[in-house]
């Protein structure tokens, strides 16, 4: 016989648990850095430091969020939708086809205030596109949509492969990698931005993709909360049942949040290629699509948790990566451990903690 | 003649080497599957088996000790997805992706700390660190393509024919019912969720010390999810399962031989085609374009029971 459980007050619901569950990742990571050998405390200041302790280092870690900042809200849009899409990572890569051809295409006879918007419709309609297969095959077909896009990332995978090896790689080129772009389809970067208005910081990756990210945010949290179709999205998420009753349809709603969230994660190609890269390269996503679901779980599928998280996950991208400058026996692979570690706690045993915090808050309320 | 014959048995051990760490896994994610927990981190727990037998069999001179190392470290990362879905009836898809990013950063993050080769274990050079072929050299059969063989009917005749097959079927179908007869739904599913990973380890460390001599990162590279598919192929039956498997070992295998080939009348046929191919298949399949596949009804769900 168990005692019925009461609920968490709600603060302690959307607040506190979320930090309990992180909190638990992170002692994890700490006991596997204490395994191989080295003072997790030391490791965690060389990471800070490295996320953050310069104005190189800190346009470095936006430029991750930036990505983060996709793939999470292209995970939550779905979520929202009760649609679980792990598909992130062949929408960010079929996005990047697609800003990529746009630029291939255009960049010769465009000039950047046309071209740049094209690479970012481009990049959103392909990225769409991939994920609406998935999403009519479960719409009409009843395939699982779970199974559909786990497939369909590995099909994005050798789709690039073939196109780069046989179809777009420059000519004379050893490396499976496009002709370069011309200077119209780059996308300002920040340092050269500060510095017209007289603010100097170093070069890093950053650019303006990450003021496309945050109009992202704000766009999602209006069409989540405040359009009769988010509205329409979240009540099938909720209940289905419901959302047939109040006279949705299931079908166009589940295109509507996949081809969304498609699309979202397809902009991680806009900031890669027409951002950084200036062509079209293999591998690009490099597990920002997988990683958008710990940012999503992390992030509880709002924006403004998605930011957060994306903030966090950056930081420990870069910081990971002067970690494993500065110690040789960590390797840059200690943030995948994090992130999956952050998907197990906040995500698969969310509920883990709750026990706790009831006991211990239900004892100073009584 | 004997040429062809050669090639026909060259392209069937080719096939079978290929399809090994499929079936094993196939058969795991099966036993899984069936009692109602979804397994998408089988990829995962093939890896981790993987670098732990390489590295265990690469320190202590023994295959078996690796082979013993890899299943543990699989059946870890099943109880682990076991304590997340059944005890804390958290979200499965969630659960098996977190293992399968796990699986993919600790690998490489305690391979460099302890070997310090970027991830890679050290080459398994003695003939007792690795499991060789029996029969024939040059075919690659060892121990385990046996066992792999074995278990196919050995799955279908405990799924099928014993009294814990058929109580592991009721609970994917109707935990409910099974927990009415007294009997528990927990219980039942940890015990699938530990097979899947005996077989799953055994997978893994097929990879790491029977087909290659090392771990080298991420060198699973899909076949838990090409083994996900064959189940779901296969429509959750061992057979069909283990057809799926052959079909897709052959896919891989004439892949290999048809680089850089001009077929007649086709022309050059890409590789990344027909690596995409079990994907494909699985979709039309799913999409019932071919046949119907029913998935165990209570699948995902996870059970809660009434107080």
């Amino acid at each position: 016989m168990r005692v019925p459980r009461r609920p968490l007050p709600v603060w302690a619901d959307i607040a506190l648990l979320p930090l309990v569950n992180i909190a638990l990742a992170f002692i994890t990571v700490g006991i596997i850095v204490r395994v191989i050998g080295v003072d997790p405390f030391h490791a965690l200041r060389l990471l800070v430091v490295g996320a953050v302790g310069s104005s190189e280092s800190i346009g470095y870690t936006l430029y991750y969020t930036t990505n983060f900042i996709f793939t999470g809200l292209a995970v939550a849009v779905a979520f929202h939708g009760g649609l679980f899409n792990i598909g992130g990572e062949g929408q960010a890569y079929i996005g990047g086809l697609g800003c990529g051809l746009a630029m291939l295409a255009f960049d010769r006879y465009l000039p950047a205030p046309i071209l740049i918007p094209v690479g970012i419709i481009a990049a959103a309609l392909f990225g769409a596109a991939w994920a609406a297969v998935p999403a009519w095959l479960q719409a009409w077909r009843g395939s699982h949509i779970v199974i559909t896009t786990i497939m369909f990332n590995f099909v994005a995978a050798a789709l690039m492969v073939y196109l780069m090896v046989n179809v777009l790689i420059a000519p004379g080129s050893m490396t499976p990698q496009s002709r370069n772009f011309t200077a119209a389809a780059k996308i300002p970067a920040m340092h050269d931005v500060l510095a017209a208005v007289g603010i100097h910081v170093a070069p890093s990756a950053l650019n303006l993709s990450i003021v496309l990210a945050i109009a992202c945010c704000v766009g999602v949290w209006i069409f989540l909360w405040h359009t009769s179709w988010g509205y329409a999205l979240r009540t099938m998420g909720h209940n289905p049942d419901a959302a047939i009753y109040a006279g949705t349809n299931l079908k166009t709603m589940t295109m509507l949040g996949m081809c969304l969230s498609g699309a979202l994660a397809g902009f991680v190609g806009v900031n890669e290629l027409m951002g950084v890269h200036q062509r079209i390269v293999l591998d690009f996503p490099a597990g920002y699509g997988f990683a958008g679901i710990a940012v999503a779980l992390m992030g509880r599928s709002h924006p403004l948790g998605i930011v957060l998280a994306a903030l966090l996950f950056g930081a420990l991208q870069q910081g990971g990566a002067e970690l494993a400058f500065d110690i040789p026996t960590i390797t840059r692979e200690m943030v995948v451990v994090i992130q999956g570690l952050v998907i197990l706690f906040s995500g698969a045993l969310v509920h883990l903690p709750r026990p706790w915090l009831q006991v211990l808050l239900s004892k100073r309320v009584s | 003649m004997d040429d062809f014959v050669t090639v026909i048995f060259l392209t069937f051990a080719a096939t079978l080497r290929v399809a090994t760490p499929l079936i094993l896994c196939a058969m795991g994610g099966l036993f899984s599957e069936r009692s109602g927990i979804i397994d998408v981190g089988l990829e995962g727990k093939m890896l981790m088996a993987a670098f732990f037998a390489a590295a265990t069999s690469a320190v202590t001179g023994s295959a078996w000790l690796g082979v013993a190392a890899g299943i543990a470290a699989a059946e870890v990362m099943a109880l682990l997805h076991g304590f997340a879905c059944i005890t804390h009836r958290g979200n499965q898809v969630v659960s098996g992706v977190a293992i399968n990013i796990l699986a993919a950063g600790l690998t490489v993050v305690l391979g460099t700390a302890w070997f310090a080769r970027g991830g890679q274990t050290p080459s398994l050079e003695d003939s007792g660190q690795r499991l060789l072929p029996i029969f024939f050299p040059n075919a690659g059969d060892n121990i385990l393509v046996y066992v792999a063989l074995a278990a196919v009917p050995l799955t279908w005749w405990i799924i099928e024919r014993t009294r814990f097959g058929l109580r592991l079927r009721a609970v994917g179908e109707m935990p409910l019912a099974v927990d009415a007869a007294g009997i528990s739904v927990a219980w039942l599913r940890y015990r699938a969720v530990l097979l899947c990973g005996f077989f799953a380890g055994l997978a893994g460390a097929y990879l790491s010390i029977a087909q290659n001599a090392s771990f080298v990162r991420d060198m699973t590279a899909g076949q838990g999810f090409i083994a996900l598919a064959a189940v779901i192929f296969g429509k959750w039956r061992p057979f069909s399962a283990f057809g799926a498997c052959l079909l897709f070992g052959l896919l891989d295998a004439v892949a290999i031989r048809l680089q850089g080939v001009r077929v007649p009348g086709i022309g050059e046929v890409p590789v990344q085609l027909i690596q995409a191919l079990p994907y494909l298949l699985t979709m039309f399949l799913l999409a019932g374009f071919i046949g119907r596949a029913v998935a165990p009804k209570a699948i995902g769900v996870p059970y809660e029971k009434e107080h």
